[in-house]
Formats: structure tokens, sequence, C-alpha cells
């Protein structure tokens, strides 16, 4: 692995901290007091029912979503309303979505080296062989010359993750990457998903996969109401939940 | 007991397709009689198209092309064809195209229109096709000036400096917005380049015209302009300026800002709820009464005003239909990727927006380049009103036809072009289907 991260020092210990964060939406409160610690390095999968603010918990930490209260410190630096480097930050965290969001208009070596080229000022020739780089990472090297539109559901996850990788992000935010996907699809994917952890990625994961969950999570969070009600090592958090809530959503899940 | 099991010894021969399924006879059965209503539709058709024919094509044909006036075409007709044959009287198109076709403009100054419609396809090249060397956009951004410069004549100094006051306001743009943020950035340069043209342009056309005093052509006076040269010119420039204008107010009407949001809606509605014809009255009076006596606005210029503000109105909303026919996914991955609005708007929505809107966008084109006929109601001699003008000379008094059928097929060429460059365009642009 060349380095995932470009620069040599990380500017500060954790990768997120997140403190006292309340958000509400009109007069729903969808997140209530979140505190939350990413270091780096860190793999954290996030699970819940649907509807407890998953989602709106990492939109959150690049700002997809604003917060009305408490503090979000992203690789240093705080995120608030009257912040000008907002896609600087956003540069620094790549995410991958439920529907991939690939650009249909552009090929896949297109959509890849679109940020690195307009958003890093990287040369273009530079910026293809990332590119290549990460595609091959992926497995999907002979598609780079088609478009998203020619390609499976579970090809287009993969190359939305390059499309992330390409900006050598310190932190890959996933929000449900495979729950779109048939099932053989989903297994390319955690496989990408599975390859990227071991190469230290920092990596904040909303899925229901409790597989992958067990397998590479260092820390497993159960939300509810908008409220982190359970956070454990995998092995502690499935064997022996404490909260009832988390035991009944796991013996849902797990159940059948 | 072993008749499920079956083993081919012999492979049998291919053969071609039924004579009824190939060919001609199967394209008609298809096409024209699937199923009794089908053929009656098919039959009903043709004699309408075989009774218009038969009604046009002698018309069209047994007609008079020399004589020089309309009693003149019938006697000739008359003499050649038997008496009672009506027939066209082409002859009044070839006394008077060069007026249909460049108004009053001076007979021996035709080629300055004849140059700039060729360099305006120079221009266009490299804008409509892809295949064509990038380098020739510089022409195309040089060649409005050109234009202005070879039709309406005069110093090329005078219209180089109009170029001029806007690269020093772009020079003033960037170096304000660096120290003041881009909003006063902004105002200045808009501020600097309005001073510019009114104090410094002229004095420094002056100049230069002293310096380097060739590269004058004789100036032609806006009155002098008519027939299809000015519906191009007016239709082009209107076309060409009111799609900008028109994708800035949409992107404007989505904005967060709620002052820019609120002039764009408010230009809108304002626009698209009054008629053309009302804009292009404005322009050409009341603009008189409200500009401080003396000042020589040149009437084709306020006329093209009227006409960009009026098409960009449209085009906002057809792209604002684009716009809003994106996924939300697809901004949001634009602003995940940690692209700034201008960046995701220019390489990610628009590309996709505006692919979206492009029959909207030509249907507007074609709807402009049409209106420009409604000129002739504030005087402006555009083929319809120079139609009008021969028709009152006593040598051509009656004629109606053969006038109007030919300023329908030039328009006709035009619009049908616009029209199939669209469909070509869409073609190129497909990707597969999009998920
Ligand atoms: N834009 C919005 N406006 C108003 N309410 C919203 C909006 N987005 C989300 N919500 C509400 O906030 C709550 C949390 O939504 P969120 O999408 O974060 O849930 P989730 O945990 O990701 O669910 P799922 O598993 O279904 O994706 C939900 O009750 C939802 O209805
Ligand atoms: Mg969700």
């Amino acid at each position: 692995m060349t380095g995932t991260n470009e620069s040599p020092e990380p500017t500060s210990k954790n990768a997120v901290e997140i403190s006292g964060m309340n958000k509400w939406y009109g007069n729903f409160h969808a997140l209530v007091d979140i505190n939350l610690t990413v270091r780096h390095g860190e793999r954290i999968v996030i699970c819940g029912p649907s509807g407890s603010g998953k989602s709106t918990l990492i939109r959150c930490i690049n700002r997809l979503e604003e917060h009305q209260e408490g503090s979000i410190i992203v690789e240093g630096t705080e995120l608030s309303s009257d912040l000008k480097g907002i896609d600087q930050i956003r540069s620094e965290v790549g995410m991958c979505f439920q529907h991939f969001n690939l650009f249909p208009h552009l090929t896949i070596m297109e959509n890849c080296t679109l940020a690195p080229i307009w958003v890093r000022k990287t040369p273009r020739s530079d910026a293809e062989k990332t590119a290549m780089y990460f595609l091959e990472k992926v497995k999907i090297p002979e598609q780079a010359h088609k478009y998203p539109g020619q390609l499976s559901g579970g090809q287009q996850q993969r190359v939305a993750i390059a499309r992330s990788l390409c900006m050598r992000p310190r932190i890959m935010l996933f929000d449900e990457p495979t729950s779109a996907l048939d099932p053989e699809m989903i297994k390319e994917v955690l496989d990408t998903m599975i390859e990227l952890a071991e190469d230290g990625m920092t990596m904040v994961c909303v899925t229901h996969e409790m597989g992958f969950a067990r397998q590479v999570a260092d820390r497993v969070i159960f939300m509810d109401e908008g409220q982190i009600v359970e956070q454990n090592q995998p092995k502690e958090f499935f064997d022996n939940p404490q909260n009832e809530r988390t035991q009944l959503f796991l013996s849902q899940i797990l159940g059948h | 007991m072993n008749s499920v099991s079956y083993v081919r010894t012999e492979m049998a021969s291919v053969r071609p397709a039924p004579k009824m399924y190939v060919g001609l006879v199967a394209w008609a059965r298809e096409n024209l009689f699937g199923g009794w209503l089908n053929s009656v539709l098919t039959i009903l058709s043709i004699l309408a198209i075989a009774f218009f024919l038969v009604e046009s094509v002698p018309w069209v044909f047994q007609s008079s092309w020399t004589a020089t006036s309309l009693r003149g075409c019938r006697e000739a007709i008359a003499a050649t064809y038997g008496e009672g044959v009506s027939g066209a009287c082409w002859a009044v198109i070839r006394e008077r195209y060069l007026q249909l076709l460049y108004g009053f403009f001076p007979s021996d100054s035709y080629w300055r229109p004849n140059l700039t419609l060729i360099l305006l396809f120079v221009a266009l090249a490299p804008i409509l096709f892809t295949r064509f060397p990038r380098k020739m956009l510089w022409f195309s951004a040089a060649y409005p000036f050109l234009g202005v410069w070879l039709l309406w004549g005069g110093s090329l100094w005078d219209i180089a400096v109009i170029p001029l006051g806007l690269a020093v306001g772009c020079a003033a743009f960037f170096a304000i917005a660096r120290a003041f943020g881009s909003l006063p950035g902004i105002i200045g340069a808009v501020l600097i380049t309005l001073l510019f043209w009114i104090f410094l342009a002229g004095p420094l056309a002056g100049i230069l015209q002293g310096i380097i005093p060739f590269l004058h052509l004789e100036s032609v006076e806006s009155a002098k302009f008519g027939g299809f040269m000015l519906s191009t010119t007016i239709g082009v420039t209107g076309i060409a300026c009111s799609l900008p204008i028109g994708i800035l107010l949409a992107l404007g009407r989505q904005s967060d800002l709620l002052i820019v949001k609120s002039i764009c809606v408010g230009f809108i509605e304002f626009i698209r709820g009054v008629p053309l014809i009302t804009l292009l009255f404005v322009a050409s009076t009341l603009l008189n009464i409200f500009l401080p006596p003396g000042t020589n606005f040149d009437l084709i210029l306020r006329v093209i005003i009227m006409v960009t503000l009026f098409a960009s109105a449209y085009i906002a909303e057809v792209v604002r239909g684009g716009l809003a026919s994106l996924p939300k996914g697809q901004y949001e991955a634009a602003d995940a990727l940690g692209l700034d609005y201008w960046k995701s708007m220019r390489l990610i929505i628009l590309p996709q927006a505006l692919k979206v809107s492009i029959p909207g966008i030509v249907s507007t084109f074609i709807g402009l380049f049409k209106d420009t006929t409604l000129v002739s109601i504030i005087g402006l001699l555009d083929p319809l009103g120079l139609s009008n003008a021969i028709r009152a000379d006593g040598n051509w008094n009656g004629i109606v036809w053969e006038l109007y059928v030919f300023v329908a097929v030039i328009f006709f060429v035009f619009c049908f072009a616009m029209s199939r460059y669209s469909m070509y365009l869409e073609r190129k642009l497909e990707t597969g289907h999009d998920r």
C-alpha cells in the first residue's frame, strides 16, 4: 500500500470528535446528545433500526447535514456554519452512498479523476495512474472506459469506493453501501471494504452486515431514536448485549 | 416407452424467411396496413397528400420567372400554359430576393454580411462539434466583435475596446475578490468595466486609430439592415446570449440566497407574463422617453436585448426542469468529493441537466428565431416587413403566396437544421441507461 494518508503527520490525535451534538429537522429531534470519538485507523460500525438517525449522524460528519448544537471536530477542524473551508474537509473525508451516486455522464475513469484534477489540482496523467491503481484494487480496471450505466450494481459500488479513495481521504464514511445490492454482489463489495480496513483506513460504516461488523469492526455502535444506546467491541456487543433495545434489535436481525 | 429420447441424425438446412416477412412487403404490412384502422388511415393520408400535390405542383411549376409585374406574370403564364391557368409569379422573388436577404444594406458591401455568415459557421463549429480543434474556441470568442465590426462597419478599434473593457473587468474581479471576497469582486468588476467603457474606451479607440489608421470599414446604420440578415442577426445574438443568462437565472432561482432567488423569480415571472410585442414596443418607443434626450441607443440593439431577455426567461424555466430532474444524490456526491458550488454545477450538475433540457432549449431557440418576425410591427424591415413593403408596390400589388412561401422555406431550413442538430446531440450524449 502506497499509504492512504498523503500528509505525514496526522493533524490531531483523533479523526473525528463529536461532543454534545444535537440536530433537529424542523421540530423533530433527529440526533440527541451525541458523543463519539473516532481514533485514527479505527473501524466503527453503526447499526440500528430504520429511522434511528444513522444516516443523519454520518452525514453530519462531512456536513451534508448541519447540526445545531454541540461540536464536531474532523481532523482538528471544527465544523461550523461560517466555515469557508468545508470543501477542504470534504476532500479529506470520502463517502459512499447507498445508491452509489456515480456521475452517469462521465466514464468510470472520469468519475475517478474528476475530483483529484479539479479539487486537488493533480495533473491528469497522475490522476489517471492513481485511478487505475484503485480500480485494480477494487478489481475492475477493465471497466475504466465504460459508463456507470453499463455496470452492475456491485461494480458501481466498487467504482464509488475507488472514486472516494482517489482523493486519498483520511476517513471513509459508508452509508449502507450494500443494502441496494443483490446478495451475490454484496460479497464483492464487502470484500473490498474488508481489504480497505486491513490497509488501516479509518472507517465509519452504517451497515446491517453483522458478519462484516464481527470481522473488521473495532467498535459497534447501536442507535435508536436518535441516540447512541450502546457501544462495545463486536464480540461483547453481539454475544452479550446489555440494553434491551439492543437485544430486541439483534434478535430481530439475527433471528432469521 | 422411450419416446422422450431423441437424437438428431441430420442437420436441417436453413432457409431464407418467406417473402411475406422480409423486405418492402413486410415493411408495408407492418407500418402501413397493420389492422383495418391503420389501413383506412393510410389510404386517407395518401389521398390527402395526392390532392395537395395535384393542386400545388402545377402552380409551382407553371410559373413565370421573368415578368416585371404581377400583371406581366399573369399574361406570360396565360400565353405559355393557356388561359385560366393559375401559376406562381416567382418573378417577384427574382426581382426582390436581394432585398429580402439583405434589406437596404449597400449592395457593394454584400460581401460583409456574407463573410459574417461564413465566419459564423466557423465560430460555431468547435462549439457544436467536439471533433474540431479546441483552439478554434478562441476564434469563437472573438467572433461576436468581429461580426459587429463587419456588419456595422466603422473602426475596428471602436469595437476592440469593448472586449478590452471586459478583460479589465475580469482582472479587477480577481484582484478585488482575492482581497475582499467574491461579492465585492463582482460589484467592483462591473463598476470598473462600466467606467472603462464610458470614460476611457472612446479616447483610447481614438488614440489607437491614430496609431494604426487602417482597418476602417464604411459605417452602415441600423436603419439599412433588413431581410433575413436582420432576422439572423437578432436571432443568433438572442440565442447566444439567452442560453447563459437563462442558465444563470435557473441557478439563481434554485439558490439559497433569498435576494438572488427573489430577483430571479421576479424577473422570470414578469417576463413570462408579458407578451413579446409589448416588450418590443417598450424597446422602440417608451425607452426613448426614459433615456436622456439625444442619446442614440441603437434600435436593433434594443430589440436584441428585449428578445434575449424574453428568451432567457423561458430557457431558465426549461433548465430548471432539467435541474429538478436530477436525483439529489448527484448534488451530494459532488459536495462529498469537495467540489465547490461552481465546479459542481459546471462539471456535474449542468452537463446532466442541460442534456435533459436539450429538446426544450432548442424549442425555445426555434421559437425565438421565428419571433424575430414580430419586429416588423415596430417598423423594422425583417422579411415579413419587407414582404408588406413589396406588396404595397404598384407592380406587385396583390401578390401573396409567392413571398410568404419563399420566407417560410428559408425559415424552415434554419429551424429544421436546429431541430436535427438537437437530435444528433441527444444521440451523441447517450451513455447507456441511467440507474
Ligand atoms: N430531510 C429530512 N427532513 C425531515 N426529517 C428527516 C430528514 N431526513 C431524515 N429525517 C428523519 O430523521 C430520522 C432519521 O433519519 P435517518 O435517515 O438518519 O435514519 P436511518 O437510521 O438512516 O434510517 P434507515 O436505516 O432507514 O436509512 C427519521 O425519522 C427521518 O424521518
Ligand atoms: Mg439511512
